[in-house]
């Protein structure tokens, strides 16, 4: 049975993972300078050592509801091969280590941009632990306008 | 590719190299066909080939090269001469050359390709002449032992690396912008001198870094000689190209990206330029058609003119084709400068071909090629003469990696500005920006040394939120596809090289930004792209995309001018309008009261007829209003056998004016602005505002209908 690392961390009181091997970095959320006209989950482009970095808000991109005032987010760092991108969450989980048979495919019942960028969940003990498909979360764009 | 031997790799990219070199080759030894030197050094590259392949053991490769091989050492030996036939062969023979290299590189091996055919007729030709040996020249064939030496001097990098090094140099000059902006604040002379000296190193790596990726525009004219000549003989043409100053450099990555459009000029030229001899002769030109291309460098930028001596371009039939494909009215059309319409053929959707041929008829010709050289940067012109010829004249920017930028501040962001798109800065208070500024149907334009410049604030373009300072405008005169217009940002801050940065793919759609930069203080900054500025707020329509241009001196002047008689109306206390005195019927004034109604359509009468009437305003898409008199102007026009009424609030003035036209927003109805009895006038284009209401259409259907 193969077992797969994951990089945890919550949205929205929600709990999501990435496969660990997809982040690059894990920093203290930066703003960086807002991109007027672009998708409102793209909040700005920093600069992180030299590289210009696309920062997406997951929670702008999930629909849920914005952060509350005062927070203090991080952003995940992703590789990708348009070269890196962050990803702002609330807060910071540990890395773990689950093996397939906890993992469960999103029903195709799940709605709106979740049952498209979840591939699925992991059935921890005391929580569900939704995984989000990368390529995916970077690239999806809302059918309907808005 | 990745587990190929090295040696074959090698083997691969010099004969690539050789196969070029023999392109060119085979093209000079049908000029002339007794160079003893051109013809052992085509020799040798296959010879070598056939060697190196037969060592590596790939078979197909090696019987191709071989019976080329035995053909050319015929004609080597004077054993035969080099007709057209035994050329077209042999480049045949190079193109299956390059195709079995091409697979090798791919795969590791040959494929299933079949040459039987190419070997076989390279076998008849062989066998099929045997003439007496021809005298040698005795001088070319001193030739063959020299061109060795620079080899030595140069060494293959790969391009990868070339890459990183741009990139590394890149960060470096943020490093250097960064360690500046902290000098001022130090008090260490140690680090005021170290900065000093890191910036001049900087930009001597800089400069050293960019030369490395500075290749001459040459190496694209390699196969052009193969190419005309294909061309040429495909569509029964006799062409010969000159080529002059392909040691001008360009970066490889503008090369890259021009590529494509060179070759398709040189298309156009060749099939829809140069005539056919039958037809040159009878005009009294030499059967041979001159195909020339010209490069050079001036200031930071090469031109490159492509020009012919063919049958020119027609500025009448491009007029005739525009207004048939419904580019520009028949109207507009009679007024554009034969330069300006000939200009036409960078209209999207454009092509004057008669014949769709499979070379270059494709009907998207030339738009592409502008679309592709502004892309970078680059401007490009044509000047034609019918019979004459045509020449195409090409301005790109050398580099596009690092570049000197204006940044400014809007709506609390930083945004940078290339300065090749700037003309110049203007600063206004809020007195001075309110008297200059005049509201054109609700878009702003600016009376810059009296021509009007209409106004985009960057503000509302990209939705910054927050207002206007009334209290002091700064506004950047940029050009955009030699239209110029004024930007009005916040603050103008500083003058910087800026490094410009690929901007993320899911933001490509945006096309008000080229790019991002990191600025001094580690920040990053958009880089406005400004023709999709002029896009987005649309102050660019197609044809006034081509309606004024830039000399190439940077300076700009308008280029319609129009001198006639200009009557000019009013609506309301504020719009003015004019149109062209010369297709007007008559002037009437009519009282409001006498205006009568049938449906929704107003109409008076008119010397016992009805007379619809058009309301200008109504017809520009204005808010409806009512009139301001007890009566109104009613100028009367003839629409076909019938006539129609304009209906304004008053008639102003009959001036008899050169209108310097603005063309400006892209709205029906209007042609453009000028400035007339000193105030803005909005130019009606009265054909376009009755084919927008057809007014007795309207009031066909509102009669049956009733």
């Amino acid at each position: 049975m193969t077992a797969d690392q994951f990089c945890t961390f919550t949205l929205a009181g929600q709990h999501f993972g990435i496969i660990v091997d997809d982040v690059q970095e894990v920093i203290r959320h930066r703003p960086g300078s807002r991109v007027p006209l672009a998708p409102a989950a793209v909040v700005g482009l920093m600069n992180l050592r030299g590289r210009i970095v696309p920062v997406i808000d997951l929670r702008t991109r999930l629909a849920l509801p914005p952060q509350p005032a005062g927070a203090e987010p991080f952003n995940v760092v992703v590789r990708t091969k348009d070269g890196p991108k962050a990803l702002v969450v609330d807060d910071i989980g540990d890395v773990l280590t689950l093996d397939e048979g906890t993992f469960e495919p999103t029903p195709g019942t799940v709605r709106g941009p979740a049952g498209e960028l979840v591939r699925g969940a992991h059935k921890l003990a005391d929580r569900l632990l939704l995984i989000l498909d990368v390529p995916k979360v970077l690239t999806y764009a809302p059918a309907a306008a808005g | 590719m990745s587990d190929l031997d090295d040696i074959v790799k090698e083997f691969l990219v010099e004969s690539y190299e050789n196969l070029d070199q023999l392109d060119r080759d085979l093209v000079v030894l049908e000029k002339a066909p007794t160079d003893r030197a051109t013809l052992g050094s085509v020799f040798r590259t296959i010879h070598t080939i056939k060697g190196t392949c037969g060592f590596f053991g790939f078979a197909k490769l090696e019987a191709v090269t071989h019976v080329g091989e035995n053909l050319l050492s015929r004609l080597r030996d004077g054993l035969q001469p080099l007709t057209s036939d035994v050329t077209t062969a042999l480049l045949q023979l190079v193109d299956a050359v390059r195709e079995l290299l091409d697979r090798i590189e791919k795969t590791g091996g040959e494929g299933d390709g079949n040459y039987a055919e190419l070997i076989g007729h390279l076998t008849y030709l062989q066998h099929a002449k045997v003439l007496p040996p021809a005298p040698v020249e005795a001088a070319t064939a001193a030739k063959t032992t020299t061109d060795v030496g620079v080899i030595d001097a140069s060494i293959r990098v790969d391009v990868g690396v070339l890459d990183q090094l741009m990139n590394l140099v890149g960060e470096l000059v943020l490093a250097r912008n960064q360690a500046v902006l902290a000098a001022p604040s130090s008090d260490e002379p140690h680090f005021h001198r170290a900065v000093q000296s890191l910036t001049q190193i900087t930009r001597e790596l800089q400069d050293a870094v960019m030369k490395t990726r500075m290749q001459p525009i040459g190496v694209l004219w390699d196969r052009y000689q193969r190419i005309v000549r294909d061309l040429a003989t495909q569509l029964g043409k006799q062409v010969r190209l000159e080529l002059e100053g392909g040691e001008a450099e360009l970066d490889r990555g503008i090369l890259e990206a021009v590529k494509d459009s060179f070759i398709h000029v040189v298309r156009n030229a060749i099939d829809h330029g140069i005539e056919s001899p039958a037809v040159r002769l009878e005009r009294g030109k030499p059967a041979e058609g001159l195909l020339k291309m010209r490069a050079a460098h001036t200031g930071g930028q090469v031109v490159i003119e492509v020009s012919d001596d063919g049958g020119g371009i027609s500025p009448d039939r491009v007029r005739a084709k525009a207004v048939e494909k419904g580019l520009i009215t028949a109207d507009q059309a009679a007024r554009l400068n034969d330069h300006d319409a000939v200009r036409m053929i960078f209209l999207p959707g454009f092509s004057t071909a008669d014949a769709v041929t499979n070379i270059s008829g494709r009907g998207v010709g030339m738009d592409v090629v502008k679309t592709n050289i502004e892309g970078i940067g680059g401007s490009l012109d044509v000047r034609s003469t019918l019979d004459v010829g045509t020449t195409l004249r090409v301005n790109i920017p050398l580099t596009l990696a690092i570049m000197p930028a204006l940044t400014l501040r809007c709506g609390g962001e930083r945004f940078a500005i290339p300065q090749m798109n700037l003309l110049e800065l203007v600063r206004l208070d809020g007195a001075a920006a309110r008297k200059s500024a005049d509201q054109l149907h609700g878009l702003p334009v600016f009376r810059l040394r009296d021509q009007l410049l209409p106004l985009v604030f960057l503000r509302d373009v990209l939705n910054l939120g927050g207002e206007q300072d009334l209290e002091e405008w700064n506004i950047l005169v940029v050009q955009a596809e030699g239209r110029r217009f004024g930007l009005v940002v916040d603050r103008v801050l500083d003058s910087q090289e800026i490094v410009v940065k690929p901007l993320d793919p899911q933001l490509k759609s945006l096309t008000v930004y080229s790019g991002a930069t990191i600025l001094g203080d580690g920040g990053v900054a958009l880089i406005l792209d400004v023709l999709g500025l002029a896009r987005t707020a649309g102050v660019l329509s197609p044809l006034d995309r081509d309606r004024e241009r830039v000399k190439a001196s940077g300076k700009s002047t308008p280029v319609s001018v129009n001198t006639q008689t200009w009557l000019l109306l009013a609506s309301g206390p504020d719009r003015r309008f004019a149109l062209p005195m010369a297709p007007v019927v008559r002037i009437a004034d009519v009282p409001v009261g006498d205006i009568e109604s049938v449906g929704r359509l107003a109409v008076i009468r008119y010397r016992g007829d009805i007379l619809p009437l058009v309301k200008l305003t109504d017809a520009l898409g204005d808010p409806p209003r009512p009139w301001a008199g007890d009566s109104i102007a009613v100028v009367i026009f003839r629409d076909g056998d019938r006539l129609v009424g304009l209906a304004v609030d008053r008639v102003v003035d009959v001036v008899e004016a050169e209108a310097r036209t603005q063309a400006t927003a892209a709205r029906p109805g209007v042609t453009g602005t000028a400035v007339l009895a000193d105030r803005v006038a909005e130019l009606i284009d009265v054909p376009a505002v009755l084919r927008l209401t057809d007014p007795w259409a309207a009031l066909t259907a509102e009669v049956g209908a009733s």
